[in-house]
Order: structure tokens, then C-alpha cells, then sequence
């Protein structure tokens, strides 16, 4: 049950137009080693889930300045202004979602929920075209269940069965992203052998990741 | 012993770290509501909730401190976390915002109305960054506080009957702090509560669009 591999081996999951799932708060917890292979590799006209495009020149904005992008659902683009520069200049389409929706979409996405109800964002834009359920007298919006093609995670620790550690705010979207894809493809910073990691302190099981890269 | 000479922003900062109650769980936007942190009352101790998933947070290390490039605050600039404190994913992060686990949360604005409607989130035509959390910790949060100059740069008021950007959250504040007074949304309507030295009842209504509920006994906010 050895899922290491190496980069181009698991580049070889990544193609075209796919919807990719990429973690990270800011440039904290970002894959960079498999965003450094996706470009490497290619692949363009991405669609990206994410919370925010990290910096200028770092993480996601590496695909964002390749122009591998064609539309991102995210909470934030303002810590990166290239990200902002090419929004308003129409080469990336953008969709944004309240931090905490994103959380939960995707969530639902990772535990076959078809969505779920959260009453933010009722009275602002963000409920334009959406579903208002009224339950015990409070309004909610029905947003919808998130997925993507691939997930690519950074942990600190890794097993090699794909049991995963993530260390401090690294953490962020990591742990809820390596549960909604089709495939998970992990970086981390240590590969340690199968029974080196307490049982309790693993943040995602093995079984959700399909294969490991050393970040 | 109070600086009764305080102003500007240090006044707003002074004041709204008086909300604060010990043991707070409160989240501190970006910019002038961080500057809380420098007027805490004495025996008042908060827990800083960040967005991006940890609790207790205490801010920049020192030239010469020991950090860990993995501690960041909701910006992702580095800070240190003190004894106590913890780390968890974003998942959990919102559900402890939504949940109305946090005791207090402190933004900015661009405008606030009388009904309690907030904008702080964009402006359309001018800016593209996105709500982040502002969304969540806005709903989420048990006591909303604005920190805001009473007008804007051009001198025209922010505080409006309705705001006229898109919301970032409907009915949800429950004060506005601002150099000249604390305003205090009640089923009412905006209640003037205090007013800085100096500053007049008249002062406050020239300056202020909203409708204001002008009790018989008004505080000194110092």
C-alpha cells in the first residue's frame, strides 16, 4: 500500500479543463511543488476552487501569472494583484463565495450532502439566483455541494498509506479539500513509514488520498 | 487613569476595547481594529479568533524572536501563538463563527445604516477584491461592533438611513464606534449612547444621515 510517487508520475492525473481543488490561506498551506508540476506539465484553462490566489509570483499565482485560469470560485483575490489585474482586465472569470460557504460546499461535496442551508449572505448579492428555505422563521440560502476532479494537498506529514498531519494554520482548507475530489494527490514536506504517526493526531485518514509526492 | 485627551482613531480603539469582556473569544478585522489590542481594560484578557483557523494569536515576533513560519494571522503575516492557544481547519474555524461562538467580532465600513445593514465589502466598478470571512464573522458573531471615521474622506457620512452598496450583511450590527459617539442599534433604531468631550448632540446630526433616537442622559465614551 506504498501510494509515494514521483512528481511526473502523478502529474500524469492533471489535464485541461479540469476543476482542480487547491488549498492554502494567503501562501500558508499551498501546494506549490504540484501547482510548480501542473505548470510544468502544461495543463490550461483550469477552473479552480480555492480560498484566495496566495501572492504575486507565489503558489497560485504561479497558474494565475501562466495564464492557466479560466474561472476560480473563491472568497478573496485581493492579496495577490495580479489575480485583481486580470479579473478586471476579463482573461479570468470569478466567482465569489462567503469563506465559511466554501467550507461547507465543499464539505457537502466530501460527504455526499447535496448542500446545505446557511442564512449568510441573505440580503446581499450573494443570494442572487439562489434557493431562500425559511425554516422556524429564520431564512437560509441553499448552496450547493462543491466538488472537484483533483485535490492537490500540502501536509507536513505523511505516512506512506496517505495518512496525513498538517501543522498549524497550514492546516486551513487542507483538511476539508482532501475529502471532495476524484482524485487527491498529496505533497508533503516528511514521508514517514506506515505506524510512524499516532493514530489520534492524524487530520485525514489514508484512504482518501491516492498518492503522495514529496513537497 | 483614562487619557482623557484621546482622539481620532485612538479614541475609537479605546472605546471599543471596552465591549470587551475577559475571556472574549473576539475577532479583530484588519487595520484599525487591531489597534484594540493597545487600549485592553487592566484585568481584561481576550482570545483572538482568526479566520484562517486558530485561536490566540498575539501578533509579530520580535527582531530577534523564535516564530514558526506556519503561525499567521487572517492577513498571512506571521505572528506568535501563546500558551493555550490552538490550530484547526477552516471547516471548523466558520462553524465556531457561525455558530455565534465568537463574542464579539470588529470590521470596518464603508457605510452602516439605521436598520443595522453593513457594506464593507466592495464597491462596485472600483473594487474586485472579494468578502473573504467578512460575511460569516458579520451573521456569525453575537455582538457586531463597526469601528469607522464618522464621514468619509470627502466628508459626507457614512452612517445612512440605507446603504446604498451592496450588503455584506443584513441587520446584523449592533454598534458603531466613531470619533464623535457610540451609536447603539435597538429595535428602535440608532440610540446616540455617548459622545466624545467636547463634542455636541448637533455636532453629531449635521454629520450623520441616519435618524438618531437622542435619549434624555447621554455617557462620555472616556
Amino acid at each position: 500500500m506504498d501510494k509515494v510517487v514521483s512528481l511526473e508520475k502523478a502529474m500524469e492525473a492533471l489535464h485541461d479543463n479540469q476543476t482542480i481543488l487547491i488549498p492554502g490561506f494567503v501562501n500558508i498551506g499551498v501546494p506549490e511543488t504540484l501547482i510548480k508540476g501542473i505548470i510544468d506539465k502544461g495543463c490550461k484553462n483550469l477552473n479552480i476552487i480555492s480560498n484566495n490566489t496566495s501572492v504575486r509570483g507565489r503558489g497560485i499565482g504561479l497558474l494565475v501569472h501562466e495564464n492557466r485560469i479560466r474561472h476560480i470560485t473563491c472568497s478573496h483575490i485581493g492579496s495577490n494583484t495580479e489575480t485583481v489585474e486580470k479579473v478586471v482586465a476579463g482573461e479570468i472569470d470569478v466567482t465569489f463565495v462567503p469563506q465559511g460557504t466554501l467550507c461547507e460546499r465543499v464539505r457537502a461535496g466530501g460527504a455526499g450532502i447535496g448542500g446545505v442551508l446557511t442564512p449568510v449572505g441573505i440580503g446581499t448579492p450573494v443570494e442572487e439566483g439562489k434557493q431562500i428555505i425559511e425554516l422556524d422563521g429564520k431564512k437560509y440560502l441553499l448552496e450547493k455541494a462543491l466538488r472537484g476532479d483533483v485535490a492537490i494537498i500540502h501536509a507536513w506529514k505523511a505516512d506512506r498509506m496517505g495518512n496525513l498531519v498538517y501543522r498549524r494554520t497550514a492546516r486551513n482548507f487542507n483538511q476539508i479539500f482532501a475529502t471532495a475530489a476524484d482524485i487527491v494527490i498529496c505533497e508533503a514536506e516528511e514521508i514517514v513509514e506506515v505506524g510512524a504517526l499516532d493514530p489520534d493526531m492524524i487530520h485525514t485518514p489514508g484512504c482518501l488520498v491516492d498518492m503522495i509526492v514529496k513537497a | 487613569m483614562t487619557d482623557m485627551t484621546l482622539q481620532g482613531r485612538e479614541l475609537i480603539a479605546y472605546r471599543t476595547a471596552r465591549f470587551f469582556k475577559d475571556g472574549d473569544l473576539v475577532n479583530l478585522g484588519i487595520g484599525m481594529p487591531t489597534m484594540c489590542l493597545n487600549f485592553l481594560p487592566e484585568g481584561v484578557d481576550i482570545w483572538i479568533d482568526s479566520e484562517n483557523g486558530v485561536i490566540g494569536l498575539t501578533g509579530a515576533p520580535k527582531e530577534d524572536e523564535e516564530f514558526d513560519p506556519n503561525v499567521v494571522d487572517a492577513a498571512g503575516a506571521v505572528s506568535l501563538l501563546r500558551p493555550g492557544g490552538c490550530c484547526f481547519d477552516s471547516f471548523t474555524s466558520f462553524g465556531l463563527i457561525r455558530g455565534g461562538h465568537v463574542a464579539v467580532t470588529v470590521l470596518g465600513a464603508y457605510e452602516v445604516d439605521q436598520e443595522g445593514n453593513l457594506a464593507n465589502w466592495t464597491v462596485p466598478g472600483k473594487t474586485v477584491a472579494g468578502m473573504g470571512g467578512a460575511m460569516d464573522l458579520v451573521s456569525g458573531a453575537r455582538t457586531v461592533i463597526v469601528m469607522t471615521e464618522h464621514c468619509d474622506k470627502t466628508g459626507k457620512p457614512k452612517i445612512l438611513k440605507k446603504c446604498r452598496l451592496p450588503l455584506t450583511a443584513a441587520g446584523e450590527v449592533d454598534y458603531i464606534v466613531t470619533e464623535l459617539c457610540v451609536l447603539h442599534r435597538t429595535a428602535e433604531g440608532l440610540v446616540l449612547e455617548e459622545l466624545a468631550p467636547g463634542v455636541t448632540v448637533e455636532e453629531v446630526i449635521s454629520k450623520t444621515e441616519a435618524e438618531l433616537i437622542i435619549p434624555e442622559t447621554i455617557r462620555s465614551m472616556i
